[in-house]
């Protein structure tokens, strides 16, 4: 498993990086490379150039701007882990990093990857959809952006346009006392989600107040499941209420079947997740 | 004596031997990155080579063009079928009798068979090479499911054989059909099944798997030009068979032949069998004059390089309605892909299957086998088990789980009913073995005794009642698993390797300063012989095991050995290592005698040299003997001190345990929780109980990921699936339970130092503890037999057939 | 293609070679610098055979080029010994503990768990379990894996290391 050849590039500046990509053939973007070379190392993906962009200093860190958590693209998820905003006002991100691969990959395995690859295994994706969040991108045409909802338009296609670079992950932090759970179903650490439900809502005097619930590998992309959502606000997550929150996540599911299990086995679990990540989430809300 | 005169206990210590929990010395080096594996050999001028694969799994080659391949810098050469047609290579025998393509000849005949071999100045160019090497096909139907294979209308696969009426264990029913191997008496058989008062039958399948030692199958060969000698450097785990094996297939002198295993990560049976692989890097270093290597890569090592199981086995078993078994009748379905290339002794087409009467006291047994071909990888290894006695205890001990549900026993209760007795050994099984030594019904009790057996039962009892009441949706499972093996081939008048009687060797060098250097037939991947051998000669002749240097793997220095696999290293070279001590000792006895100036009578062993009898001052260490050995030995002996011994065992050797394993099922999600996993093992003497403990550890391991999760999947079209360790269920030390060990010790009477093996037993038994947890767990809701594996999602399927689980939502 | 100079540090020592771009940064490690411990087993950054310590990191070094590491403080089995060569508290508690069988998982095993105890100096079980499971080993089973490092823990904090009761 041996890589075909290419041309390495490292610009220092978000500038160099765009116009490198805008110029050079068969250009691709490198963050942590822990889905990328493996392509390439099974020559399922053979780039005539690489773009590192680890040389790029504003792409990283984490940083808080009013309301609003921004997130630098090439930030990994070891340091999501450590980063002491990130625990007090996304906790649910930490939660969901230390359920991706293993402790190596998560060193090297960058948020920005994560959502932009497009790869419905990923677990950040359904995770930004329930937060809500909006990705900063820069191309040559300048810079936009995307709400993670309008993000994903099917397995690795994704609303980028061909040169542009995710630089950031805008996040409004969820309200003080915020109820989060991500549940996810793998065979071992190091695989992807059998299925997985990520859930943000908040509670208010016993009832469901507000709710954004996420959906990961049981569809070409992540999934908002959003009349799942619906059909537990303003209940006090009883039984009946959570039976068709499950119910109404299942029908917007569609997973394929493979080693994981038969699809009728992942739709099933999905709900199953969907329950157990509202039940955990409502415990935690205050 | 003086204070500073060692006391007894003390000269024991220094010795470190049997019975001591002796650091390992390998871990020196391994620790501190010094190990010296395949893919560390660098020679000068080295090459590499690479294959080009098969996406297909059964297709005519129509073309293959290596115009491309050969312009691409570094690429020096292609190798394919009708280049090594020129050295009567394209096909190589295989250790069962069979023959196998070393590179596509006409067909293909598996997903990822070797169709080219290029050979480059390193891996990069090699790989460039393949990705530009032009293959033309022509697919073919493939046949996938081994119950098809004998149809009338199934495909022919193997059409160099196709009008062959025999094979080489007897008649072929079909073109498909490998071989018939039967055992047993029928006609008793039958007989015990028409007056039986109940009767179980069931299909009882074992997945292919794969035993995917961590590092994967290498080689490095190097051919001088002028001297005509070929080195090779490989993953071997039977070093003086492959070099054996090459000077009949390549037709060189024996002696001109080099073969070195170095350190090796692991084997686990993989590293049995000889590949392709090592025939193209052979014949492109005689090609080139410069040395090949070839290093597979992980996929290829799941796809290509052997497989292990696939037995499909419909066991019946005759009983009274008391719980007695009276007859054991087995059929097996064995799946053994395009090639017979299963690594069995060349005389047992199905291995030691025949120990399927497992533990129990079978008046009549009767076993037919069936061997076919399908469109997979070949191969049929014993991974981490001896041959084929892995799915022997699978199959009785699943099935012993059938009778006792059918019967409404508890399963402990008839396997106590049904062992056989102490005094019965040595035992004659109804298929034929003779089994040495065994103390069942002790090794039962303590297993339950200490697991509170009868506590676990009553637990499940409330838990199941709470399941039904609905109070929840977690299922207790209790698994007890008693396996006997058969370890340690193994008596030449029924044990050889391509006519290779199956002994093992040792030779014992001391030096005049009381150390030495050992060197056997066995080859270790890891499990410590230049440790446990060292042990085996210190408790022999008093030289501590720190004096004693073992070496292995080197043809070129090693006595002729078989290797290690079938956990066949302790009962056969152990017994060598002790026979060749022995030798030593005897000798040592008689400088002893002349220079105490006594009748060798009169003395006596005393852990580190003679004394003479009654007068215990009279004494003289090993240490010295050495020293007097080379130098000053008595008038007309002749100095020196060594020993050689090839020893070829009377009789196999069979261990036994008795493993439980308590499981949480979770339905609604089919996640599994080993809570707890008793192990007790009755190896007989016991060398290092470190490097025992340590065994049973990871062979538990692998038997929970087979058990629960691994499998070699194909699909209709003979695509292999699962060719990662993304997919490939190797669990991490996250998902791996605690396990618990325990022993009795039950000599083996016919072993020089009674020991019996044990490296393996934990993968034989501790499978069948897993499955018999699950199918515990869903027994009470009616389930018989749940196949494995038992991962995730089939044992949620289990729920849902067993009406457990409602539709949309209703988990909540 | 034309091949890139790179420099780095491993084990201390400034190093420098001439790498294609796609050149592996294990391969530049076992091939260019001649250190063979760290070890190739599935080439898809499961096993982490092939881990390495690189700038405070636990790397998977057959997923990155070695053109990525250039610069690098990189830490390698061949760097683990204490700096008179007796073994490190690791290097020790693998051995002690029966903590390897075939060895070859082992230096990625104590690379991995070099820097597991750097970021937590002293971790329950579970956290152990949970920390080197990028790390898979076929001999061992773990559980001395598990207790090797929780000796190098108890000799590292100075502390008297005890086996916890079966």
């Amino acid at each position: 498993m041996i890589p075909g050849q290419f041309s390495y590039h490292r610009p220092a500046s978000l500038a160099e990086a765009v116009n490198l990509l805008a110029t050079l053939e068969d250009a691709r973007p490198l963050a942590g490379g822990h889905s990328l070379i493996p392509m390439m190392k099974l020559r399922l993906a053979t780039p005539e150039n690489l773009i590192d962009l680890h040389g790029i200093d504003a792409l990283k860190g984490v940083r808080r701007d009013g309301g609003n958590i921004i997130i630098g693209a090439m930030t990994t998820q070891h340091e999501l882990l450590a980063s002491d905003i990130i625990a007090t006002a996304l906790p649910v991100l930490q939660e969901t990093s230390l359920v991706i691969a293993d402790p190596q990959v998560r060193y090297m395995g960058t948020v920005g990857g994560n959502v932009a690859n497009g790869d419905p295994g990923n677990d950040m994706p359904a995770l930004m959809m329930t937060l809500g969040a909006i990705y900063n991108v820069e191309g040559k045409g300048g810079a936009r952006s995307i709400a993670a909802t309008d993000f994903y338009q099917g397995a690795y296609f994704t609303a980028l346009e061909p040169g542009e670079i995710l630089t950031s992950i805008s996040i409004a932090a969820p309200p003080a006392g915020h109820g989060y759970a991500y549940e996810k179903l793998k065979r071992k650490i190091g695989d992807y989600a059998t299925a997985a439900a990520a859930v943000v809502l908040t509670m208010s005097g016993g009832k469901v107040a507000t709710c954004r619930i996420g959906l990961t590998n049981l569809s070409e992309t992540a999934l908002l499941a959003v009349a799942a959502a619906q059909a537990v606000i303003g209940t006090s997550l009883d039984d009946a209420a959570l039976k068709a929150a499950a119910a109404a996540a299942e029908a917007i599911m569609s997973p394929a079947g493979d080693g994981r299990g038969p699809p009728e086995y992942r739709r099933y679990v999905g709900g199953v997740m969907v329950t157990r990540a509202l039940q955990r989430a409502a415990q935690r809300a205050k | 004596m003086n204070d500073m005169t060692p006391t007894r206990e003390e000269r024991e210590a220094r010795l470190e031997g049997m019975g001591c929990k002796r650091k390992r010395v390998e871990d020196v080096r391994f620790t501190q990155g010094k190990g010296n594996y395949v893919d560390d050999v660098k020679l000068p001028g080295m090459l590499h080579g690479d294959f080009v694969r098969s996406p297909h799994a059964h297709a005519r080659v129509k073309s293959i063009n290596t115009e491309k391949a050969l312009k691409v810098p570094g690429v020096l050469a292609v190798l394919t079928a009708e280049t090594l047609k020129t050295v009567n290579l394209a096909w190589m025998p295989t250790l069962a009798g069979d023959v196998q393509m070393v590179l596509a000849d006409g067909k293909v005949l598996f997903q990822n068979q070797e169709v080219a071999f290029v050979v480059a100045t390193d891996r990069y160019a090699a790989d460039d090479g393949i990705n530009a090497v032009e293959v033309e096909y022509e697919a073919l139907p493939p046949l996938i499911d081994p119950f098809k294979a004998m149809d009338a209308d199934a495909p022919v696969l193997r059409e160099d054989i196709k009008d062959k009426k025999d094979g080489a264990h007897g008649p072929r029913k079909h073109h498909n059909h490998i071989f018939e191997w039967t055992v047993g008496d029928k006609d008793l058989t039958d007989a015990a099944f028409n007056k039986a008062d109940v009767k179980i039958k069931e299909l009882i399948s074992y997945q292919r798997v794969h035993p995917s030692p961590l590092e994967t199958c290498q080689c490095v060969c190097s051919f001088d030009k002028i001297t005509g000698e070929l080195t090779i450097y490989g993953t071997f785990q039977a070093p003086h068979v492959i070099r054996t094996v090459v000077a009949l297939i390549a037709k060189l002198p024996e002696q001109k032949i080099h073969v070195i295993s170095p350190d090796i990560g692991g084997g686990f049976g993989n590293k049995v069998g000889a590949y392709p692989g090592y025939i193209c890097a052979a014949v492109a270093t005689i090609v080139t004059g410069k040395p090949v290597k070839w290093v597979e890569d992980r996929m290829e090592n799941l796809t290509t390089t052997s497989f292990a199981r696939d037995y499909h086995m419909t066991a019946e078993i005759a009983a009274t309605k008391d719980g007695k078994v009276t007859g054991l009748r087995v059929h097996v379905l064995a799946d053994h892909g395009a090639f017979d290339a299963c690594a069995d002794p060349s005389k047992w087409p199905a291995g030691f299957f025949n120990i399927v009467t497992g533990s129990y006291d079978f008046p009549v047994s009767h076993l037919a086998v069936d061997g076919v071909y399908t469109n997979k990888a070949p191969g049929g290894v014993a991974y981490r088990c001896s041959f084929r006695v892995t799915e022997a205890a699978y199959c009785i001990e699943r099935a012993m789980d059938i009778l006792a549900q059918k019967l409404g026993m508890d399963p402990a209760e008839l396997r106590l009913k049904n062992f056989i007795r102490p005094e019965q050994f040595p035992y004659h099984s109804a298929l034929g073995w003779e089994y040495d030594s065994g103390d069942y019904h002790t090794a039962m009790k303590k297993a339950m005794e200490t697991t509170r057996y009868s506590e676990l039962r009553q637990e499940q009892a409330a838990k199941r009642a709470a399941f039904k009441r609905g109070e929840t949706r977690e299922i207790m499972g209790i698994g007890v698993s008693f396996f006997t093996e058969i370890v340690g081939a193994g008596p030449s008048k029924n044990c050889d390797i391509l006519g290779i009687a199956m002994f093992d060797s040792c030779e014992i060098r001391m030096h005049p300063t009381g150390a030495g250097v050992a060197r056997m037939g066995s080859k270790s991947q890891g499990q410590g012989h230049e440790t446990t051998w060292a042990q085996i000669i210190a408790t022999e002749i008093g030289i501590p095991a720190d004096n004693i240097k073992v070496e292995e793997g080197n043809t070129d220095t090693a006595p002729y050995g078989l290797g290690t696999y079938g956990s066949r290293s302790t009962p056969v070279a152990g017994a060598a290592i002790a026979m060749a001590a022995r030798k030593i000792r005897a000798k040592a006895q008689m400088i002893a005698a002349y220079k105490l100036e006594v009748h060798e009578d009169d003395l006596e062993w005393d852990i580190d040299g003679f004394r003479v009898k009654g007068l215990p001052e009279k004494f003289l260490g090993m240490k010295d003997i050495c020293w007097i050995a080379y130098n000053t030995p008595p008038p007309g002996m002749e100095p020196g001190l060594e020993a050689v011994s090839y020893y070829d065992p009377p009789n196999m050797t069979y261990p036994f345990g008795a493993y439980i394993c308590v499981m949480d099922i979770d339905v609604d999600t089919g996640v599994y929780k080993v809570r707890r996993f008793y192990a007790l093992d009755d190896c007989g003497t016991r060398i290092n109980p470190m490097i025992i403990e340590g065994q049973v550890h990871g062979g538990l391991t692998e038997a929970f990921a087979i058990a629960m999760g691994q499998e070699i999947h194909y699909d209709k079209e003979g695509n292999v699936l699962g060719g990662s360790f993304m997919d490939f269920f190797l669990p991490t030390a996250y998902e791996t339970p605690h396990w618990e060990t325990d022993f009795t010790v039950t000599p083996s009477p016919h072993h020089p130092i009674g020991a019996k093996g044990v490296g393996e037993s934990p993968n034989v038994g501790g499978v069948p503890a897993f499955s018999n947890a699950v199918n515990d767990a869903f027994s009470f809701l009616g389930a018989t037999h749940i196949q494995m594996p038992h991962d995730h999602w089939r044992n949620w399927k289990a729920a849902r057939d067993l009406g457990v689980i409602k539709g949309a939502g209703a988990a909540a | 293609m034309a091949k890139t100079h790179v420099t780095m540090k491993v084990n201390g020592a400034e190093v420098e070679g001439l790498v294609e771009p796609r050149t592996l940064l294990v391969h530049f490690i076992r091939e260019n610098l001649q250190m063979t411990g760290t070890h190739i087993g599935c080439d898809t950054t499961h096993c982490g055979a092939c881990t390495v310590d690189l700038n405070g990191m636990s790397v998977k070094s057959c997923t990155m080029f070695a053109v990525q590491a250039a610069g690098a403080d990189i830490t390698t089995i061949e760097g683990m010994a204490n700096p008179d060569g007796t073994l490190s508290a690791l290097q020790e508690g693998f051995r002690m503990m029966h903590g390897l069988q075939c060895g070859f998982c082992t230096p990625g095993m104590i690379l991995r768990a070099h820097r597991l105890l750097k970021e937590n100096a002293n971790p329950t079980e579970e956290e152990i379990r949970f920390g080197i499971a990028g790390n898979l080993c076929r001999c061992t089973g773990y559980q001395n894996i598990v207790k090797a490092i929780q000796y190098a823990a108890a000799k590292i904090n100075g502390v008297e290391f005890q086996e916890a009761a079966e």
